[in-house]
């Protein structure tokens, strides 16, 4: 175990993209708990004097219709990001777990039933159904974390559900079953402990997309509503201000890019580093 | 397709049975599809009623009531549920609760315009030119780059797939729509036609439609094209790594017969798998982009029945949403079935 454990972080400390990408993930990090000191201005300052300014000394990233800076309203809306990023991948992981666990573990009629559940929900145009229901309960952000979990845990229920099907077989599970452990035990302790390798690649990519989902509800005005600052509402005023502000199309998508990208070379780097078939030339 | 081999009839029978047992699990998925989607939306707080009185604040208790009375709502859900199954077995979707109380599937597929201007045709219409697009462009990208792998190619190919996998589809389309829409003031930026289109002649009429089509496309199949590609790329490196592939270069096979008779059917298949699962993910985005773009098609009417909480709208197009990806997946299924002579025979 720890030998590959070695090999492990040798692989991913060489992926020098993977590395940079945790970087940023982590200053990002440090941004979002840091907001009120890191930011130059209160993001719900409203100031009549300077509205929709470009780019300045006093504004580097300008202002909007409401003379707020755009900046410390992008730092705010970092929080937001993060946090939906990582409740609702936290809900989708737990319900995928579980669901995975038993129907792999169990096999048989339970199996079949969980299967056809998730062949279900990857047929729904799932954006519709969060759409609908996000509008009907309301879009404050708890809703948000739960609906975007609640609609994502698929893939990880299907991968936890393989590795338990590999893994249930294995002497180690066996040999506990003839020792009398239960069969939470033998879950919990023994299978669930061994899977989780792809479980949390899945996860650290998982929270690139629940990012993105985020943003593109707030856009449409479904997400995060105003005055709380999230990257996609700020967007939502550049496509409103489009012909006179490109300032505030720009500039919160970048963010966005750049952090979805960073989740993922840091998910992509964890998976090439775990897969042991690449594992082969140079270590 | 011809099948000469021996036993050739037998295997159509197969795929026949293959494929009518593929139909008949599609009707217990769409049951379920339904069944789910109805109870989230309608145990959901809030009725749309609520929006009626929002809008009219003087409507007494008594006329909310009887409102809810008239669409039903007064009822347990499972009788509601029972209720909009047995009518939608008839394609009827029930009428919308909008102001104008238009059945709902006439304001999708609204039999009074012509094809062009249908809502369903129009998402349909983006999303196949989506896919067609994703296809002539993804699948040569990915077959390069697989075959000429660590060349500068495969490299700004593989900086292009990160790109395209973290850019949000409608900041994208808003980057377009500032450089070719204002600055350049090429392309128009929102409608699915000029205000002056019924007085174009034919040619001028498809030339306005192509236009307005452009961005539509190109952004809703950007991410696509990033996917599939990379996908592509990596399929195809596992397929050439294999024997079949040595013995046919030992063979003495030219490298264009190897990497397009050989070794391209296979890594097709991994594709075909792909399209089907990324179905409702175009349907979806349908609604993003045709919020953008300001495009008449089914998204918007979904985003405009959602804001109202048009429970029957709402569930007639996620209805008819499921019912095109499980459509898509069949398809998905039936290429396979063509790609694959393993699948054939079974």
């Amino acid at each position: 175990m720890s030998d590959s454990r070695t090999i492990f972080w040798k692989r991913f400390k060489r992926n020098k993209l993977a590395i940079t990408g945790g970087m940023i993930v982590l200053i990002l990090f440090i941004i979002a708990v840091f907001a009120n000191v890191v930011s130059p201005y209160d993001p719900s300052d409203i100031d009549r004097k300077h509205i929709l300014e470009p780019p300045n000394k006093s504004h580097p990233l300008g202002t909007d219709d409401l003379g707020r800076d755009v900046l410390s309203r992008m730092i705010f809306g970092s929080r937001i990001s993060l946090a939906v990023g990582f409740v609702a991948v936290g809900i989708a992981t737990l319900i995928g777990m579980i669901l995975g666990a038993i129907s792999g573990y169990y096999g048989r009629w339970i199996d079949r039933i969980i299967m056809r559940f998730i062949d279900i929900m990857l047929s729904i145009p799932t954006f519709f159904l969060i759409l609908a229901v996000i509008a009907y309960i309301g879009s404050n952000i708890w809703n948000i974390m739960i609906v975007i979990g609640v609609t994502s845990w698929m893939g990880v229920a299907r991968l936890v559900r393989a590795e338990f099907l590999s893994l249930k077989e294995r002497e180690f599970v066996l040999a506990a079953r003839a020792l009398g452990a239960s069969d939470i035990r033998i879950i919990f302790r023994h299978i669930m402990v061994n899977s989780m390798a792809p479980v949390f690649v899945s996860a650290v990519l998982g929270v690139a997309s629940a990012i993105l989902l985020e943003s593109a509800l707030s856009f449409l005005g479904i997400g995060i509503q105003p005055p709380i600052p999230s990257w996609g509402n700020i967007l939502t005023l550049g496509k409103d201000n489009i012909e006179i502000a490109w300032w505030l199309s720009v500039f919160p998508g970048v963010a966005i890019l750049i952090t979805v990208l960073s989740y993922n070379l840091v998910g992509e780097g964890l998976q090439d580093a775990l897969d042991p078939r690449l594992w082969g030339s140079g270590d | 397709m011809k099948d000469s081999r021996p036993g050739g009839n037998d295997r159509k029978g197969h795929m026949l049975t293959y494929l009518a047992k593929r139909l008949f699990e599609m009707i217990p998925t769409l049951f379920g599809i339904t069944l789910i989607s109805f109870f989230i939306i309608h145990l959901a707080p809030g009725k749309p009623t609520d929006v009626l009185s929002e809008m009219n604040p003087k409507i007494t208790p008594e006329a909310r009531e009887q409102l809810e009375k008239l669409y039903g709502l007064d009822k347990p859900v499972y009788v509601q549920y029972g209720m909009w199954l047995k009518r939608v077995v008839k394609l009827d979707f029930g009428n919308s609760f909008s102001t104008d109380r238009r059945p709902v599937i006439e304001k999708i597929w609204d039999t009074k315009q012509k094809l062009i201007d249908r809502r369903l045709f129009i998402t349909f219409f983006i999303n196949v030119l989506s896919m067609f697009f994703i296809f002539i462009v993804a699948i040569p990208i990915g077959i390069s780059s697989a075959t000429h792998q660590h060349s500068l190619f495969d490299k700004v190919t593989t900086v292009f797939w990160f790109i395209g996998f973290a850019m949000p589809a409608f900041w994208f389309a808003l980057l377009l729509m500032m450089l070719f829409g204002i600055y350049l003031d090429w392309l128009p930026i929102s409608g699915f036609k000029s205000m002056n289109y019924e007085l174009l002649t034919l040619s001028g009429k498809i030339w306005d439609r192509t236009r307005h089509l452009i961005l539509p496309v190109f952004v809703s199949s950007f991410g696509g094209v990033a996917g599939f590609s990379r996908y592509m790329r990596s399929s195809m490196l596992e397929v050439i790594r294999q024997d079949y592939i040595t013995t046919a270069r030992a063979k003495g096979l030219s490298e264009r017969t190897v990497i397009y008779k050989h070794a391209l059917r296979n890594a097709l298949m991994a594709i075909i798998t792909l399209l089907g699962l990324s179905v409702p993910g175009l349907i979806g985005g349908s609604v993003i982009f045709e919020n953008i773009f300001s495009i008449p098609g089914m998204g918007q009417l979904f985003y405009m029945g959602v804001m109202t909480r048009d429970y029957p709208l709402v569930m007639g197009i996620l209805t008819i949403g499921a019912m095109l990806t499980l459509i898509g997946n069949l398809l998905a299924d039936i290429g396979y079935m063509f790609a694959d002579p393993r699948i054939r025979a079974r």
